[in-house]
């Protein structure tokens, strides 16, 4: 028996986002989860709300030269380069192996141009995917990637691109890296988003003052973890203030109260990447611990909660 | 399925063996699987460094449920230097152990060289005690005469030296002990750094000998996921689809002829 439960709150943890029904608020960032396999040996994917796969490309890629990662305070820092076994592998392996689970599969797609991403998209659409994440904001590729994330015009117009061969709902995950975090969201809520997802990782450098060299072989990565939290927030916040559609939040969650703070500034889901390194069950922790929170504060759903802070 | 975990374990004791290199046992129930070259996860309290220290394994110890390892502290305010803080009775998380371990099946009926390198060294003592082959020789290459876990080595197999100041034994490095005492063998396992190793990989190819490295690299994830850690490969990886092996998941040890570093 509960006491101090109010009559008739039940919580309910699902959460509908661009009409997809996920039975909690809670994914993984792409690039920190692989496909699953890895970390189905220490977590019960049925129990998140959606895996949000790697980055997956037209062709395989190889990604960029090691050092790949270096840790930085309260965080780390990356330039993997999207290294992926191309969209035949995926579909053969990475999809059926999800398929497995009851969660849902967000496909995160990256490319190098507008044909590479439509390429992928259309192969997708008969797949058993539920969404697709459409990677226009990963910092280390060199050719196309980046202008797409950081021009509103080039994001509208990649939007629009994918959106003529997507079946599946179309998220748009956007870069920290530019002036206006709302401006970006408009242009691709324009462009016909189904939802966003925010933020990808913060461009950093790290230089080795023994040896006198940088860090990482590409010189500069991009910086996650804790430490890129509160302006993960903020421009949740912004995004959030400037858009109609679906926000995943994500930046440096570590725990179920940064979830609820991404959510109460905006997000309608939150997504957990770098914590999942230091401790790989943390989004079990984070499901159990956003549900003992709504219990507690008389929540019944999640949505309830979306944008309620002032 | 989804029963692995980050364990909480005690350390039993703390030892300084030489300048900046400590050893620790911990308890932990992991001993019972660890395979000689596999490594561990391991974590610090300090929450401004977030990600684990893969190190290697250097002893396990199944019966009494506890594994050992040897470490050097790689500077101040490091991950490492605050693990060499640590006394007995502190806890600690690691996960483990990691990593595919050396192929012990491949010395068997032959003879073989196991050889390590600075802080490298460690690793071969587990490997030295469960290596069951024909003729089992060890060659340990150190910068000077602090020789760590000599006693441990001349124990378990007939023990050559090399040290960079030529205090002990050959003078240079693990390869000049091999060549100055003309050792013959079957099969090499090596761990040490990438120098000793692309040598080492050299020499194997010429003499057509089967070796097997354990390689290294900046890890983040140390399950797989992540893809920081990669090798290049020769062929093609079954698993990445790309010639780029994950050295924490399909290594540490790898066939020399399988990749390129």
């Amino acid at each position: 028996m509960d006491i101090g439960r109010k009559t008739g709150t039940e919580t309910d943890l699902r959460v509908k986002i661009a009409g997809v029904e996920w039975k909690n608020p809670v994914t993984v960032a792409s690039g920190t989860f692989g496909s699953g396999a890895e970390f189905a040996e220490f977590v019960d994917l049925n129990r998140l709300g959606a895996v949000t796969t790697k980055g997956v490309a037209n062709v395989p890629w190889e990604g960029n030269p090691t050092p790949r990662v270096a840790e930085t305070y309260g965080g780390m820092m990356n330039a993997v380069g999207l290294q992926n076994p191309g969209i035949e592998m995926f579909c053969d392996r990475d999809i059926p192996f999800l398929k497995q689970y009851d969660t849902k599969i967000i496909v995160n797609v990256c490319g190098r141009s507008e044909e590479d991403y439509c390429q992928v998209v259309e192969r997708l659409a008969d797949e058993p995917a539920d969404m697709l994440e459409i990677n226009i904001s990963c910092p280390n590729v060199k050719e196309g990637g980046i202008a797409f994330g950081q021009d509103p015009k080039a994001a509208e117009r990649i939007t629009k691109a994918v959106k003529r061969y997507a079946k599946q709902p179309v998220i748009m995950k956007l870069s920290p890296n530019v002036t206006s975090i709302a401006e970006m969201a408009r242009a691709v809520e324009a462009g016909g988003a189904d939802a966003v997802s925010l933020i990808n990782t913060l461009t950093g450098m790290k230089i080795d003052i023994n040896r006198r060299r940088f860090v990482l072989a590409n010189k500069t990565g991009g910086v996650s973890g804790p430490a890129i939290h509160p302006i993960a927030v903020r421009m949740v916040y912004e995004a959030a203030g400037a858009v109609a559609i679906p926000i995943i939040g994500m930046g440096g969650i570590q725990s179920a109260g940064d979830a609820v703070e991404m959510i109460l500034a905006g997000a309608d889901a939150v997504s957990v990447g770098t914590a999942n390194f230091y401790d790989p069950a943390v989004t079990m922790k984070i499901v159990d611990g956003i549900e003992c929170y709504m219990k507690e504060n008389g929540f019944k759903t999640v949505s309830e909660m979306t944008g309620l802070a002032q | 399925m989804a029963d692995r975990k980050k364990e909480r374990v005690k350390v039993l004791s703390q030892e300084c063996i030489a300048d900046g290199i400590y050893s620790m046992w911990i308890e932990s129930g992991a001993a019972l699987l660890a395979k000689p070259g596999q490594f561990l996860s391991i974590y610090t309290k300090d929450k401004s460094k977030l990600l684990p220290r893969p190190i290697s394994i250097c002893e396990a110890d199944e019966e009494r449920g506890r594994m050992r390892v040897v470490y050097r502290v790689t500077g101040e305010e490091t991950g490492t230097e605050q693990f060499s803080q640590l006394k007995e009775g502190d806890g600690l998380e690691i996960i483990g152990p990691l990593g595919n371990g050396f192929p012990l099946e491949r010395g068997i009926g032959k003879r073989v060289i196991l050889t390590g390198g600075g802080i490298g060294v460690p690793p071969v003592l587990e490997l030295a005690k469960r290596m069951e082959c024909k003729e089992k020789l060890i060659v340990a290459g150190y910068r000077n005469s602090q020789t760590f876990l000599r006693d441990e080595f001349e124990a378990n197999g007939k023990l050559y030296i090399s040290t960079e100041d030529g205090s002990v034994g050959v003078k240079g490095n693990v390869l000049d002990a091999i060549r100055e005492n003309d050792l013959e063998t079957d099969v090499i396992f090596a761990c040490g750094p990438s120098p000793m190793l692309r040598a080492l990989k050299e020499y194997a190819a010429e003499k057509d000998i089967e070796c097997y490295l354990s390689l290294e690299e900046r890890m983040a994830c140390g399950i797989g996921a992540c893809l920081a850690c990669v090798c290049k490969s020769k062929g093609k990886d079954p698993h990445t689809n790309v010639k780029n092996k994950r050295i924490c998941k399909d290594g540490p040890v790898f066939l020399s002829t399988e990749v390129e570093f």
